[in-house]
C-alpha cells in the first residue's frame, strides 16, 4: 500500500494510487447479475481528468463545494476523485433522503456544483425545494438518455474538455469532506472531515485488516456513509484493490456476487447481515436431518479450532460448501453503522466467516474501535484502533460512563455550527454520548445512549427531534418525541425505539381519530424514522424562558412511568 | 402500450404479497403501509420488488421505491414503467 504519512490530502494519495498500479482492476460495475463495466486505475484516471477540468473551467477551486448524490457506482468515484483533484470539497449525500431533504442540505452545504445520477435528478428537479439551493450553479447527471428533458442539468458524460486539469494541493487540516451524520428535520449536522482524518483512519484500519492488488471488496453501503467512503474507495484504491458496485442491492443479486466476484471482503450493516443469517439458516433447515447433525458438528469442531484466531483455512476445508456460496475467498465481514447481535456475530464466526464489528461515529473519522479476532469476541465492539485514544468520562460504580474520543481522525467540527462543536468536542476530546466501558482486556462494551436518538439496524443515525416536524399542528396542546432508552436507560444498544409523547388539552379524550391522525403522520415519515408508539403525559411539558421543552427534564420525568404500561403501540 | 389499468397493477402487487408474506386473502389494501402490515424490513422490501419485477416484466431502480411505503404509490411506479 501507498505510505500516506508521505502525503497532505485525499487527491495526492488517489493520484499517486492512480500511477502505481495502472493495469490493475479498480472497479467492477454489475447490474443485475450483467457486468457493465471493469476499469483499470489508468482507465479511471482517464475518466476523470474531463470530470476535473470541466469542473475547473466552471470555476470551482480549492475549498469549493461538490456535492454527489449517487447510487453506489463507478461514477461516484470518478467523479469524487475528480473534486479532489482540484482541490473542492466533496459533499456526499444520501440517494436514499427524500428530494427535499436533499436539497435542505444542498442549501445547508452550500455547494456549488451537484453531480447526479438523471432518474434521481428527474425526481430532485421535480421538487419544489429546488428554488432554496440558489447557491447551486450547475448540475451535471450521469445516464440521461440522448434526447432527455435535462432540466437545466448538463449530461455528465459529454464533459469532454480539450486541456488537461492542474492538480490543486491541499493541506492536511483543510477540509475534505462534509459528511451529514444526521440532522434533516433539525439542525444539520454537517461533519466536516479533513484530508488528515482520511489519511489517519486509513492507516489505522488497514494496519488491522489489510487490502492489497487483487483484493476484491464487495460495495453494498451507501458510499456517502462514511464506512464505504474508506473501505469501498479510499482503502482498496491507496492499496492497489478493486472494489465491486452493484447498481441493485435486492438480496439475490448480493448473495449471487459473493461468489461470481470472489469477494474479500464486505461491510454490512446488521440488517443486512441478518438476513444473510435467515438465508443461510433457512438452507440449513431444510437439510435432511443426518446432514443437519453432521453440519451441527462439523460447525462445533470449527468453532473450538478457531477459539484463539480465525484459522480461514482450516474452516474453508472443514465447510467447503457454506465458504463456497461466499466465493471461497472472503477474509472477513466487517460490520458497523450500528450494533450487532452478540448471536448473530457467532453464526458466522462458527462458520469460518470472520466477522469484525466495531464501533464508530462519522464525528470520528469511522471506526474507533475494531475487534481484531485474537480472540474473537461477539460480545464486545473490539479494541482502539492504533492512534485512538478512547477514555470513558465520569465512570460510574460499574466503570460505566462517556465514551470520548481524542484522534487525529476526529472532525474539525459541525459545518456553521460553533456551539454544537463547542459542546461535542471539550478540550480535544470528542464527546460521543455513548455509554461504554472497558474489560479487563481492553475491549469496549457499549451499554446505551446518552444522546436521544437512536441508530437503527440500517445504521441509520434518527435524532428524535427531527421527527418532529411532522406532527406540528397536531390537536394536542404539547408533544415531543424521545428515543424509549432515553427516558428509560436500558444499558443495551437493542431494541431502540422512538415514542411519540402527547399532553392532551384539559377534557379533552385520546380518541381512535387522534390514534388515527398520528398514525397517518407517521407514515409520512420514512420507514426507519417513524414512532413506535405513544405516551400520554398529564401534566405540563416543563418549558424554558423562550418557550422550548426542556427534553432533559421532561424526559427525567416520564422515567417515573412504568415503561412497559406508558407506551400505547402506533 | 399499458393493457392494465392502475387498479389491475395495484390487485396484482395485493395479490402476489399476500403470497410471498403469506397473509390472509384479502386482509391488504392499497392504502397500506406495507411495512408496518406486513411486519417487514427495507431488505425484504427489496425482495418483494424483485418479485414484482419479474411478475410486471419491468426493472425498477432501487431509488425509485426509497421512501415509498404504500401498495397505491408502488403500483403508480410500477405502472409508469409498464
Amino acid at each position: 500500500m501507498l505510505d500516506l504519512r508521505k502525503y497532505n490530502s485525499v487527491g495526492e494519495a488517489l493520484r499517486d494510487a492512480l500511477e502505481t498500479w495502472p493495469t490493475e482492476v479498480c472497479l467492477i460495475e454489475s447490474d443485475r447479475g450483467e457486468e457493465k463495466q471493469r476499469l483499470t486505475y489508468r482507465q479511471f484516471r482517464q475518466q476523470a481528468l474531463p470530470i476535473a477540468k470541466t469542473l475547473q473551467d466552471l470555476g470551482i477551486a480549492a475549498g469549493d463545494r461538490v456535492a454527489i448524490i449517487m447510487t453506489n457506482q463507478s461514477k461516484w468515484l470518478i467523479s469524487a476523485y475528480a473534486i479532489f483533484f482540484c482541490g473542492a470539497t466533496l459533499v456526499p449525500l444520501d440517494f436514499k433522503l427524500k428530494p427535499e431533504e436533499q436539497w435542505q442540505l444542498l442549501k445547508h452545504s452550500g455547494a456549488k456544483i451537484l453531480i447526479t445520477e438523471f432518474g434521481i435528478w428527474r425526481q430532485l428537479s421535480a421538487s419544489p425545494g429546488r428554488a432554496a439551493a440558489a447557491n447551486l450553479q450547475a448540475i451535471y447527471a450521469t445516464e440521461a438518455p440522448e434526447n432527455a428533458d435535462m432540466a437545466g442539468a448538463h449530461h455528465w458524460e459529454e464533459a469532454q474538455p480539450v486541456n488537461a486539469p492542474i492538480f490543486v494541493p491541499q493541506q492536511r487540516r483543510d477540509i475534505a469532506c462534509i459528511v451529514y451524520s444526521s440532522g434533516t428535520g433539525g439542525t444539520p449536522k454537517g461533519c466536516m472531515m479533513t484530508h488528515e482524518n482520511y489519511l489517519e483512519q486509513c492507516m489505522a484500519l488497514t494496519s488491522l485488516y489489510p487490502f492489497w492488488p487483487g483484493v476484491r471488496y464487495l460495495s453494498i453501503l451507501p458510499t456517502n456513509h462514511a464506512i464505504d467512503f474508506m473501505v469501498g474507495f479510499f482503502g482498496p484504491f491507496t492499496c492497489g484493490a478493486a472494489v465491486v458496485h452493484l447498481r441493485t442491492l435486492r438480496p439475490e443479486y448480493v448473495r449471487e456476487a459473493f461468489a461470481k466476484y470472489q469477494i474479500t471482503y464486505v461491510s454490512l450493516v446488521p440488517l443486512v447481515l441478518k438476513n444473510l443469517q435467515r438465508g443461510l439458516q433457512a438452507r440449513f433447515d431444510k437439510l435432511p436431518a443426518p446432514k443437519r447433525k453432521a453440519l451441527e458438528a462439523v460447525r462445533s469442531i470449527n468453532r473450538s479450532l478457531t477459539k484463539d484466531r480465525p484459522r480461514p483455512w482450516l474452516s474453508r476445508r472443514l465447510l467447503g460448501q457454506v465458504h463456497s456460496a461466499f466465493g471461497g475467498k472472503l477474509e472477513a465481514i466487517i460490520v458497523g453503522g450500528a450494533f450487532t447481535e452478540p448471536q448473530t456475530l457467532q453464526f458466522f464466526y462458527d462458520l469460518g466467516i470472520s466477522v469484525a464489528n466495531g464501533y464508530g461515529l462519522t464525528e470520528a473519522g469511522t471506526a474507533v474501535t475494531v475487534n481484531d479476532l485474537k480472540p474473537f469476541r461477539a460480545d464486545t465492539v473490539g479494541k482502539p484502533l492504533p492512534g485512538m485514544e478512547v477514555a470513558i468520562r465520569n465512570p460510574d460504580a460499574d466503570g460505566i460512563g462517556e465514551v470520548t474520543v481524542r484522534s487525529k481522525t476526529v472532525m474539525a467540527g459541525y459545518l456553521n455550527e460553533p456551539a454544537l462543536t463547542a459542546e461535542t468536542i471539550v478540550d480535544g476530546w470528542l464527546r460521543t454520548g455513548d455509554m461504554g466501558r472497558f474489560d479487563p482486556s481492553g475491549h469496549l462494551q457499549l451499554f446505551g445512549r446518552k444522546k436521544n436518538m437512536i441508530v437503527t439496524e440500517e445504521g441509520k443515525n434518527v435524532y428524535a427531534e427531527d421527527v418532529e416536524q411532522v406532527f406540528e399542528n397536531l390537536l394536542v396542546k404539547e408533544f415531543c418525541v424521545f428515543a424509549a432508552n432515553f427516558i428509560w436507560p436500558q444499558r443495551s444498544m437493542m431494541n431502540e425505539k422512538l415514542l411519540l409523547v402527547v399532553h392532551l388539552e384539559p377534557g379533552q379524550a385520546f380518541t381512535e381519530e387522534l390514534k388515527t391522525e398520528i398514525g397517518a403522520r407517521n407514515s409520512w415519515l420514512i420507514n426507519y424514522k417513524r414512532v413506535h408508539g405513544i405516551v400520554l403525559y398529564h401534566e405540563d411539558f416543563p418549558l424554558t424562558a423562550s418557550l422550548k421543552i426542556k427534553r432533559g427534564e421532561l424526559a427525567q420525568r416520564l422515567a417515573a412511568l412504568d415503561r412497559e404500561k406508558s407506551i400505547l403501540p402506533l | 402500450m399499458c393493457m392494465r389499468t392502475i387498479e389491475q397493477t395495484t390487485q396484482e402487487i395485493l395479490e402476489l404479497a399476500t403470497k410471498q408474506f403469506k397473509v390472509p386473502a384479502g386482509s391488504l389494501a392499497a392504502g397500506d403501509d406495507f411495512y408496518g402490515k406486513l411486519g417487514i424490513d427495507s431488505l425484504q422490501a427489496l425482495e418483494m420488488l424483485s418479485r414484482l419485477e419479474n411478475h410486471f416484466h419491468i426493472e425498477l431502480p432501487d431509488y425509485e421505491v426509497q421512501g415509498v411505503s404504500d401498495f397505491k404509490t408502488l403500483a403508480e411506479r410500477i405502472q409508469a414503467r409498464l
